[in-house]
């Protein structure tokens, strides 16, 4: 976006991300994140064994033998290879279930917050009642009996999540509603749905994004759960959660097995978890 | 006060009936069965099976029994452990999941505490750096990667500890570590942020001004208020601690309640899935309830309708 040279007034976004990149923590992670999504998406082309190609020679063979820079698993299959795929998936899902929570949420929340009253009660009560529910057994009772496919552990995982999303966008829209620049925007003739895009829509952005980045890791860290209990992704495929539940199973033998894909998770994890600290910093211009 | 616990507790009631339903009509529609065991069984015997355990009538009234029957108290046999009724293993293996969740508690709120006053105190300077990036790790690295690494190098490594099995102290230790240190994060981050609050007010000043001793500040005017938002999570710490005894008690080969809610949903054992279904929900409608209770009498600020 390049503005004409006339003397620019700082956004919102412009204000946020000077706070953003000012924060160590938080521009730290968005190096990393962004080699990690790029090692996710590229990675899987640039390995010489493919992820579920099994070497019959190099079973469990050690970091940098044969070609294998990370070694290889119990089957002899590329232990880099598969973290890279490992990634991708997790990564996939953990978005994908993230845009199905903030559908479901941002929708219910503002719904609830927009007509307000005795609607907004009983969708705020259920709400409650479904957040005291213990949610983890009830995606095991879907993931059990619906199969296990990648589909279903979007819709499970996003299903079990908009509930905060639902809370937050509700929240947010309903002291929007009465804030000052919104009845000027009203006083200044504008339609209903101009003062939404306008004024309100970005309001809410601020906390949903930040809201967002911190589901997306949520949702990673739920998809592995499963995974490690044998419920999430299927073999071949894997995903970081599958890798270290395996990696648990083989760590007597072959600590690097397990080594890898716990510090890739970790560090995925905790990229997201600074990048949403710091944009919560950033976005809230109250804080400061 | 009375009259919202009654309320509240009231409401418990319509939430389990509503746990119960989702829970068994998504148990009953799964694939499979909990009689095919491998091989195929003749189908009288099936059908005898079946009839035993009442599974020959129509899925509506089977649900109505279930209901009747829970109402009773009466949680039905497992399908699959011979000669065992779901409240008998209730009570045989519950008591350990409960130990391990319940000394984790307490445990991380001592430490979780204890480190979030000290990062508050030194806010801005290393010891704080150290709680935060702690406090970073222990929410960001699971349970399923602490404790087989754990098991890794004190178990297999140092030769420390039992790597899995129960019945000596020494096989709580672990698990108990594992099941600690993401609530010690959690617990030091909140009480930061209270401390950090409570310590810009006004009667914290007053305090100071009259010239009490940093010690009888934080011990006496500082903490008690800083500690209220900790109260609230009294019941999602419930829930994580039970999400996490799922996995403490597979890697540690601990025969507690966790281990056995997995191990039933895959074999469709209907009866033990839907008991340690509503046994945990009960378990956290009550703990959000007695939090919200406790806050009620700790904060003098909140009134219950």
């Amino acid at each position: 976006m390049s503005a004409p040279e006339a003397v620019k007034g700082r956004s919102l976004w412009d204000d946020a991300r000077r706070r953003l990149l000012s924060n160590p923590a938080a521009a730290a992670s968005l190096v990393l994140l962004t080699v990690l999504v790029l090692a996710a998406l590229v990675g899987p082309f640039l390995t010489p064994f493919s992820y579920d190609h099994l070497n019959k020679d190099d079973v469990l063979v050690s970091p940098l033998t044969h070609g294998h820079l990370l070694g290889t698993d119990v089957l002899g299959r590329d232990l880099l290879a598969r973290v890279f795929v490992g990634l991708r998936v997790s990564l996939m899902v953990g978005v994908v279930a993230t845009f199905v929570s903030l559908g479901i949420g941002v929708t219910y929340g503002s719904i609830a917050g927009y007509v307000g009253g005795r609607v907004d009660e009983v969708m705020m009560r259920i709400v409650d009642i479904l957040y005291s529910l213990p949610f983890i057994f009830f995606v095991i009772l879907l993931m059990v009996t619906f199969g296990k496919s990648l589909i279903l552990l979007f819709v499970a995982i996003g299903a079990v999540e908009w509930l905060t999303m639902a809370r937050i966008v509700r929240g947010q829209t309903l002291s929007l509603k009465e804030k000052e620049f919104i009845e000027a925007a009203r006083a200044a003739g504008l339609t209903t749905p101009a003062i939404i895009l306008r004024h309100i829509a970005p309001n809410l952005l601020g906390p949903v994004v930040v809201y967002v980045t911190l589901t997306i890791p949520g949702v990673i860290l739920a998809e592995s759960f499963l995974s490690f209990l044998g419920l999430g992704v299927q073999e071949p495929l894997t995903s970081l959660g599958t890798l270290v539940s395996e990696g648990a199973r083989d760590m007597e033998l072959a600590p690097w097995t397990l080594i890898f894909p716990a510090l890739v998770m970790a560090l995925t994890l905790i990229g997201f978890n600074f990048i949403g600290d710091g944009l919560r910093d950033a976005l809230d211009p109250k804080d400061r | 006060m009375p009259g919202f616990v009654l309320r509240r507790l009231l409401l418990i009631i319509p939430t389990l009936f509503i746990v119960i339903t989702l829970s068994f009509f998504l148990m009953r529609m799964a694939p499979g069965s909990p009689f095919q065991t491998g091989r195929k069984l003749p189908a009288a015997i099936e059908k005898n099976v079946m009839k035993r355990f009442g599974m020959d009538k129509p899925l509506g009234v089977q649900y109505l029994n279930y209901l009747v029957g829970v109402v009773h108290g009466d949680f039905g046999p497992s399908l699959k452990y011979r000669d065992k009724t779901v409240l008998q293993m209730i009570c045989d293996d519950f008591p350990k999941s409960l130990l391990l969740g319940l000394t984790s508690l307490i445990l991380a709120t001592i430490i979780g505490v204890g480190l979030g006053v000290m990062a508050a105190l030194f806010q801005n300077k290393p010891p704080d750096y150290a709680v935060i990036s702690l406090a970073v790790l222990g929410i960001c690295v699971p349970t399923f990667v602490t404790a087989p690494l754990l098991a890794l190098l004190l178990g297999s490594k140092l030769g420390l500890l039992p790597i899995a099995g129960w019945g000596q102290p020494q096989n709580l230790v672990m698990p108990i570590i594992v099941l600690t240190l993401p609530q010690v994060a959690i617990i030091a981050r909140l009480t930061r942020a209270g401390m950090i609050e409570t310590l810009r007010s006004n009667f914290v000043r007053t305090a100071r001004a009259k010239g009490l001793s940093s010690w009888r500040i934080v011990t006496r005017h500082t903490l008690p208020a800083a500690l209220l938002p900790l109260v609230s999570y009294l019941g999602p710490a419930c829930a994580g601690l039970i999400t996490g005894s799922l996995v403490v008690e597979q890697i540690f080969n601990i025969p507690g309640l966790g281990r056995y809610f997995v191990v039933s949903a895959l074999q469709r054992d209907y009866t033990v899935v839907m008991g340690v279904v509503i046994l945990y929900s009960a378990l956290i409608m009550i703990m959000n309830l007695l939090a919200d209770v406790l806050y009620a009498a700790l904060d003098p600020r909140v009134t219950l309708k």
